[in-house]
């Protein structure tokens, strides 16, 4: 879809004032449910993003089990209040694609071996969205999963990188993802660099493409360091309790 | 009942009967409640409310569509409550079950028959067209009484409601407002939810007690000290003079809780 609307100007500067390589705003905290073996959540401009894991738990109906390994079920759930135009409650194709390839990319870093015939039950549900949820929901998972300390390889994040009036940016905003012309979403094990999900649409050149993905890594690991600080000050303020 | 349950309810009645709660409350006290509003940018309306540690957030989403035959010169309101599974290891994903069913028609009729909404208002054409309001409750943290919880979420989030008369501007008609403006509403009736355990009634219960109770009751008082709902929940019962205290009760903690959502919501 085209646009009359400018979204990066001759300067490099965007709708929302960032230029090519700024992410939103992000805010994280870790631990924020009760009930909830671990728990996250996650601001990234305007969507607003809350994940519960539960689990390593015995997974349920028997037959799902895997004898030798852990499975991971992520269960990407939009609010029916989080859109413009009211979404129905429930899955849609969309939100069991997104749950999918989450779920795929979480098992590659839990240490699935050590908890046979169990399953991690990782549940996000978008509040607000604004461009960019399902790396905003992998990106608070990560966090929860540490806050329930299931035992991983690496911490997984996620950001995307796409292109707008011909120019390649990094994390995508609201306008920018409905009239931009690509979009590219990854998520990475930041300590090895491995490529946990990568979706695309739109239109790259090879460079484009490979320039896109140098972006979008880079995002990973700003945001990454964002994830652990989260970690941290959650235990900080508990061994501060603890103190007192 | 499991083991684990049964333990608690001999600790839980055994603290009753020295007049005290696991947490430390007296039997008529609520745990300290939050009320956040304009929490969700794409809602015309939201609130998250906290009591204790359950969590709850109401979004408010508004559409144009044909009135019910039945009542062509009335808005139309739609209450949906999930149970997601990230509010506790209970909840199942899928279709809303008997539970949440309930809930949602509590709090719907909590809504609908104390009339805090002018449903008359929402009327564009008589027969034809009348905006649609459609709250829907997201559970975030289950620790009890999420009755209490859902329907303050309601009022709250519907208080800060704002008609988005500018962004269906192509479908209204002439001479209706095209500017965005508050969601007529009337003063809302607050209510206070008890469980009782043995002979002990116990107000705002939490996860504990809930599971646990034997009997339910959900009364809804308003700014008059009138009583404008009440609901009956579980297989035990109530004495007549128990349900007197329950409504004593409810008036009591209805003043506070309604000082509170008035502050939060402004007014």
């Amino acid at each position: 879809m085209k646009s009359d609307i400018e979204l990066i100007n001759s300067e490099g500067k965007r709708l929302d004032g960032r230029g090519p390589e700024d992410l939103r705003k992000i805010k994280i905290e870790a631990g924020v449910l009760h009930r909830a073996d671990g728990s996250c959540y996650l601001e990234w401009g305007g969507n607003k993003v809350l994940v519960a894991v539960y689990g390593p738990r015995e997974a349920l109906p028997r037959h799902t089990q895997n004898p030798l390994r852990a499975i991971v079920q992520a269960r990407y759930n939009m609010a029916a209040f989080s859109v413009e135009d009211r979404k129905r409650p429930g899955p849609d194709r969309r939100s069991v694609e997104i749950s999918k390839v989450i779920s795929e990319a979480l098992e590659k870093v839990i240490l699935v071996e050590q908890f046979p015939r169990a399953t991690v039950n990782v549940n996000i549900e978008v509040l607000d969205a604004e461009a960019g949820t399902r790396c905003a929901g992998l990106t608070a998972a990560g966090v929860a999963l540490v806050d329930a300390g299931i035992p991983l390889r690496d911490i997984p994040v996620a950001c995307a990188a796409g292109k707008i009036g011909g120019k390649v940016v990094l994390d995508l905003g609201k306008e920018e993802d409905n009239f931009g012309d690509a979009d590219l979403p990854i998520a990475i094990a930041p300590r090895t660099g491995e490529v946990l999900l990568l979706q695309m649409d739109g239109h790259f050149t090879f460079d484009e493409f490979n320039h896109a993905f140098d972006l979008a890594v880079k995002g990973c690991h700003t945001v990454s360091e964002l994830q652990k600080e989260a970690i941290i000050t959650k235990y900080q303020t508990v061994a501060e309790e603890v103190q007192e | 009942m499991t083991v684990v349950p049964s333990i608690k309810r001999d600790y839980i009645t055994k603290l009753a009967s020295e007049g005290k709660r696991i947490d430390g409350r007296s039997f008529n006290q609520y745990r300290p409640i939050e009320i956040k509003t304009k929490v969700v940018n794409k809602a015309e309306g939201s609130a998250r409310v906290k009591i204790g540690k359950t969590q709850v957030l109401v979004g408010i989403k508004m559409s144009l569509g044909e009135p019910f035959a039945d009542s062509p010169n009335m808005g139309v309101l739609s209450t949906a409550a999930e149970l997601i599974p990230l509010a506790s290891p209970d909840f199942e994903a899928g279709p809303p079950r008997e539970d949440a069913i309930e809930l949602a028609r509590v709090v719907d009729r909590g809504v609908r028959e104390s009339e805090v909404v002018d449903v008359e208002k929402l009327v564009i054409t008589p027969g034809e067209k009348v905006w649609i309001v459609f709250i829907d409750i997201h559970i975030l943290d289950y620790d009890g009484n999420l009755f209490d919880a859902a329907s303050l979420g309601a009022l709250a989030a519907l208080s800060t409601t704002v008609v988005p008369a500018k962004r269906f501007e192509a479908e209204l008609p002439e001479g209706y407002p095209k500017e965005d403006y508050p969601l007529p509403m009337a003063e809302p009736p607050i209510s206070c939810t008890t469980v009782k355990i043995n002979d002990y009634v116990l107000f705002d219960p939490c996860f504990d007690e809930e599971i646990i109770a034997d009997a339910r009751l959900t009364v809804a008082t308003d700014n008059h000290g009138d009583i404008r709902a009440m609901q009956k929940g579980l297989s035990g019962s109530f004495t007549q003079e128990e349900i007197q205290k329950v409504i004593k009760g409810a008036l009591d903690n209805g003043q506070e809780i309604r000082k509170q959502l008035n502050h939060s919501t402004g007014k």
